[in-house]
């Protein structure tokens, strides 16, 4: 009597129908826009609309390349990439400290994790009149130390929790051996939570790659990242869909290929390390 | 550690300070003296009906967006939860929502709503059998569904992953003991399966519940706010007072009660959820 129920295999497949129903509804609109980006202006501009485009062309992304749009996106892998770098350093020496010499107590850590909450509406206005004392409005300078110092303390919490999962008895062991507290942090700690790192910067670099408030305040036509740039194409009588659907999927690639090779990491960085998978 | 908490300081601690002192002083585009003019800004906050009605705005996005992303996820979660064909690669599909660039899925949400080139007044013709060219961002009685479609689109799967995280971790003897003693599926539930995720769950709610304060990309791209002020949230009504009126020192004002709010919430929701470890 090892047989499966007949009652207990319509049940699984419902379910399975059911599943791959919900699977559809979320990516049909992912769907929609990678197929709109291919559409020739004709195939976008028609009602009813086409759901499959006769051919799979690359004007519209020529397009973006050739009016020299397509430098918002090298804008933004610039300013998330080199704030990721800064603010994975400096997050990461806090972190340490933070973890191992329990520096500041829990109130500090707490702080600095509150910071991360802040609505970045209520500090945008004096950080703008701050920047344009400065003269950094507009400025790549501007926008990195932005994006840095908004990734800290995400970066410092995350750290610290990775860090805390280490065994204290390897870095003591180190210690001994006649390891200095330097010489312990990066041949010891480093290694250890060499997985943690890459996945915080990954997440610290989508963080700053799809932010848009404060890009949109802190930048003119100098260092326009790509979400500003998608909401220059809305117009107010009509939107450019070609250079929306075009510009939002170059946008995407790379946050895309990132998540594939982030899987493992991902429940843990999006609940902030609440959930240790 | 220093030098983080240098940068920490510097955004965290000068915002606020600025913005104390400006908002007792009377800037505004056409009036550019320093004088200080005592509580007239907070005065005006109290009969501000535009900004009232932006936190009601604000509220009613939270108050269905959260339970929806909860329920759906809940029930999301609980449907992948056990083994079924092809189950690895749905997960990591419905991940791809929560990556996506805000600004990118509010252009997705307009492509998807366009009254004339979208699909989903396309299937809308299909069922009634005639054309329906339905102003899904325009008409009053139909932005907020539009805007909570695409928020809970892209946040659902967050909560998904979250939860599905979760119930992995709860005692599969103790469902099996009590399955065994004949409870009901929902007895089960509320008794051992909710008690057991509830920590994570409140952290994704708390989570969640910061996100949808500041709320401002998606609306931005659907409807910048209208019809009228309709959807004007917190955080676009602020941006609106800063950098499209210049109202500099009432908009301190406003930021600083945003902080204030919010502060509140999540010193009493930070002891609560217990994300510090």
């Amino acid at each position: 009597m090892n047989r499966i129920p007949l009652s207990f295999r319509v049940k699984q497949a419902l379910r399975l129908c059911v599943a791959i129903l919900i699977t559809l509804v979320f990516l049909f609109p992912v769907y929609w826009l990678a197929m709109n980006s291919f559409k020739t202006a004709d195939e976008i501009y028609s009602s009813p609309p086409v759901w499959w485009p006769a051919s799979l062309q690359l004007n519209n992304y020529l397009v973006l390349f050739k009016d020299g749009d397509a430098i918002s996106v090298f804008n933004s892998l610039l300013v998330a990439s080199v704030s990721t770098l800064l603010a994975m350093t400096l997050g990461t020496l806090c972190a340490y400290s933070l973890a191992r010499f329990k520096t500041g107590g829990d109130h500090l850590s707490n702080w600095i994790i509150s910071q991360r909450m802040v609505p970045p509406i209520a500090v945008v206005f004096p950080i703008f009149l701050l920047y344009v004392f400065f003269g950094w409005v507009d400025t790549y300078i501007g926008m990195i130390l932005l994006y840095t110092a908004f990734n800290l303390p995400y970066v410092i919490w995350m750290m610290r929790g990775y860090i805390q999962d280490i065994p204290r008895s390897l870095e003591e062991a180190a210690l001994i051996d006649g390891c200095s507290p330097w010489q312990v942090f990066y041949k010891v700690v480093l290694p250890m939570c060499k997985g943690g790192l890459l996945a915080t910067a990954i997440f610290t670099f989508i963080f700053s790659w799809n932010e848009f408030l404060f890009a949109l305040v802190l930048t003119r036509t100098e260092v326009t990242t790509f979400t500003v740039q998608v909401t220059h194409y809305f117009g107010g009588q009509s939107n450019f869909w070609t250079k929306i659907a075009a510009m939002s999927v170059l946008g995407t690639l790379p946050v895309f290929i990132a998540v594939v090779f982030m899987q493992r990491y991902l429940v843990r960085g999006i609940s902030m390390g609440a959930v240790k998978g | 550690m220093t030098p983080a908490l240098l940068v920490l300081l510097l955004v965290a601690v000068f915002p606020l300070v600025y913005l104390v002192l400006v908002s007792f002083q009377g800037i505004t585009m056409t009036n550019n003296s320093s004088e200080f003019v005592g509580l007239i800004n907070y005065r005006a906050i109290l009969n501000d009906h535009r900004l009232w009605g932006a936190v009601g705005h604000t509220l009613i996005f939270l108050t269905i967006a959260l339970p929806l992303e909860l329920i759906i996820g809940l029930f999301m979660a609980q449907l992948f939860l056990n083994q079924l064909p092809g189950r690895q690669i749905m997960i990591g599909l419905l991940v791809l929502p929560v990556v996506v660039a805000p600004i990118v899925a509010g252009a997705i949400w307009s492509l998807m709503f366009d009254n004339r080139y979208g699909p989903i007044n396309q299937v809308i013709g299909w069922i009634v059998g005639h054309d329906m060219p339905i102003l899904w961002t325009i008409r009053p009685e139909l932005v907020y569904p539009a805007i909570l479609i695409a928020e809970v689109w892209q946040w659902t799967p967050f909560m998904f992953l979250l939860l599905l995280a979760a119930l992995a971790n709860v005692d599969k003897s103790q469902l099996e003991a009590a399955a065994i003693d004949g409870a009901s599926y929902w007895r089960i539930f509320f008794l051992i399966v909710l008690p057991s995720i509830w920590p994570v769950m409140a952290i994704a709610l708390l989570i969640r519940l910061l996100d949808l304060f500041r709320l401002f990309d998606v609306v931005w791209t659907l409807t910048r706010g209208g019809p009228g002020t309709m959807t004007e949230t917190i955080s676009i009504f602020t941006y609106n007072q800063g950098f499209r009126q210049f109202e500099t020192s009432y908009t301190a004002a406003v930021a600083l009660l945003i902080v204030v709010m919010l502060s509140a919430v999540l010193m009493w929701a930070l002891k609560r959820v217990g994300l510090s470890r």
